[in-house]
């Protein structure tokens, strides 16, 4: 073997930056820069008004000071269990309905016109703001948690569709190449070298949907989509702050215990 | 009266126009092992695959027997399939199913979608599992998941599937390259024994020369889409070295250590565990 040259010392190196053109580079970070001081300048922020403002809020969170579980209790528990009915129901009949959607949107797994179809079904429900979605039902379906759950049936498909399709393609695509090897048919694929791979993760994401959408349930009651929402609503419509204040505890507590039930069994199925 | 005839089979890569096969013909003997060879590009995996159709060949012939393996429909090719194993470098298990399951996921070409979801297998499918899991020594571990085992233990619970499907030809790609190389000779001697038990004609892919001539009846060597080397493993001296891999010393250091590495686990105390695992 021929003897190595001996190497000069003190040779510099650096991570080659990301942008190689300097200029191009710098005309990035400037542009940055001048971009955000230009949309702060745009703002227009009157600080009087926001000192105004610090005093009313004030005075408009007191109001909610102490919460009033009692006055307006029966309607608070119907609130509750309308939500939390809105919100099973909601996620497991959106799952049901996203596993040939979120399949059918895996590029590994179908022809491209049923993956082109899958995909633009699951943008428009990831696109339209559950408001608007939930204004339109209770047009259609007439006020209440029917529309409501409609509202988050619709947006579950598009929310865990998506997710399920990109688990899908970025699994580890050797055990669907040796299912197909031993002549396995398709849904003997999907059983075995998918299901089994994307199971995790989509249970994690099925009870964070849970929570998402009993979050959301407060949120589109106030369009009269029914659950908790509606009665926040009302709570607030008659100027009973601490009766509301009690609502948002109550919807609070619910989401934390949601939480740990999705940590919990996360680590089961692990 | 050959087994399979490959017959002028081009594979080009569309997207990259890529011709990674330029035209290559041969034919393989009933029941005999053929080692291909080859530096890394040189169509090894792209050859098999064309075989069993995993890459769609872009023009030529596979015969196997009286079919063209090239001009099946779908579901017949699925149907011949299933009497084609094959084995993978990466071992392509399913990680989170257990042993016994990815051992009888070799009969899925057999069994109705019903059966198979339920994992209701027919009583002399679980027989031969637990037969294979025998013959690869690892029947204790039917029920444990599959990313528990080690590496050689993975590429047996990959050999037991391919040979859950009864094949008749044997597709193998690199079975030892993520595999240490005492391992690594366990495993190909076990797929050589039981190609030769079961009369399997089989193509084994494989970038170590020494493995290779020990294991194959033939080797043919690959270099660029094109067959540069086909003879006894014998016949593998380094002129022929230097025409499939390109000019190097081959009595070199590093492989004369590679080799007394290789044949250190001969004597050493492992031998035990190797015959308590049935491989000798
Ligand atoms: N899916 C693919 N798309 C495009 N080119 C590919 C693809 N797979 C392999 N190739 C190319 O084909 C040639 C042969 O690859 P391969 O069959 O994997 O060789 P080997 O198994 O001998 O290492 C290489 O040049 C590789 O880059
Ligand atoms: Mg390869």
């Amino acid at each position: 073997m021929a003897e190595a040259a001996p190497s000069p010392t003190g040779r510099i190196w650096r991570r080659p930056p990301l942008i190689s053109s300097p200029g191009l580079r710098w005309a990035l970070y400037i542009g940055t820069i001048v971009y955000l001081i230009a949309a702060f300048a745009t703002m227009d922020i009157n600080w009087q008004r926001v000192a105004q403002g610090w005093e009313r809020g004030q005075r408009f969170m007191s109001g909610f000071a102490p919460p009033d579980f009692t006055t307006r209790g029966d309607a608070i528990i119907e609130g509750v269990l309308e939500s939390l009915w809105m919100a099973f129901a909601a996620t497991i009949v959106g799952i049901v309905l996203s596993i040939p959607i979120g399949v059918g949107g895996a590029r590994n797994l179908v022809p491209k016109p049923v993956y082109a179809v899958c995909r633009a079904f699951m943008a428009v429900s990831r696109t339209l703001p559950e408001i608007l979605v939930a204004i339109l039902f209770v047009k259609l379906f007439g006020f209440g948690t029917f529309a409501g759950f409609m509202t988050l049936m619709f947006a579950t498909i598009g929310y865990f569709g998506k997710l399920l399709a990109e688990d899908i393609e970025a699994a580890n695509q050797l055990p669907l190449e040796a299912m197909r090897a031993a002549g396995a048919s398709w849904l003997q694929r999907l059983n075995y070298a998918v299901q089994p791979l994307v199971m995790p993760r989509a249970i994690g994401i099925a009870i964070y949907r849970l929570d998402m959408n009993f979050r959301e349930s407060a949120v589109i009651g106030i369009v009269g989509a029914g659950g908790i929402g509606a009665t926040l609503n009302t709570a607030f419509d008659r100027y009973e702050f601490p009766s509301a204040a009690a609502i948002l505890l109550v919807i609070i507590i619910i989401v934390l215990g949601s939480e740990y039930l999705s940590a919990f069994t996360r680590k089961l199925v692990r | 009266m050959p087994a399979l005839h490959l017959e002028n089979l081009i594979k080009r890569y569309e997207r990259s126009g890529n011709e990674a096969l330029k035209s290559i013909s041969f034919s393989i003997g009933e029941g005999q092992i053929v080692a291909l060879i080859g530096p890394s590009g040189a169509g090894k995996s792209t050859l098999i695959r064309c075989v069993n159709r995993l890459v769609e060949p872009t023009t030529g012939k596979v015969r196997w027997g009286d079919l063209d393996l090239v001009s099946l429909n779908s579901s017949d090719l699925r149907k011949t399939r299933r009497r084609i194993g094959m084995i993978f470098q990466e071992f392509a298990l399913v990680d989170r199913l257990s042993v016994m399951e990815n051992v009888l996921s070799g009969r899925l070409g057999y069994v109705g979608f019903w059966q198979s979801f339920m994992r209701n297998y027919p009583q002399k499918d679980i027989d031969a599992a637990f037969a294979l899991l025998d013959r690869v020594g690892l029947s204790a571990f039917a029920d444990r998941r599959a990313d528990n085992l080690s590496g050689g233990q993975r590429q047996r619970v990959g050999i037991a599937r391919a040979l859950m499907q009864e094949p008749d030809l044997l597709l193998v790609d690199e079975p030892t390259a993520s595999l240490d190389p005492k391992t690594s000779r366990q495993i190909m001697r076990l797929i050589a024994e039981l190609c030769r038990e079961r009369k399997l004609t089989a193509i084994v892919n494989i970038h170590d020369v020494p493995l290779a001539k020990m294991f194959a009846d033939r080797v043919i060597g690959l270099r660029d889409g094109r067959v540069v080397f086909d003879g006894k493993p014998d016949e593998l001296n380094n002129e022929a070295l230097t025409s499939i891999y390109g000019e190097e010393d081959w009595e070199d250091a590093g492989q004369r250590a590679l080799m007394k590495f290789v044949h250190a686990g001969e004597g050493g105390p492992q031998l035990d565990q190797e015959r308590v695992l049935g491989l000798r």
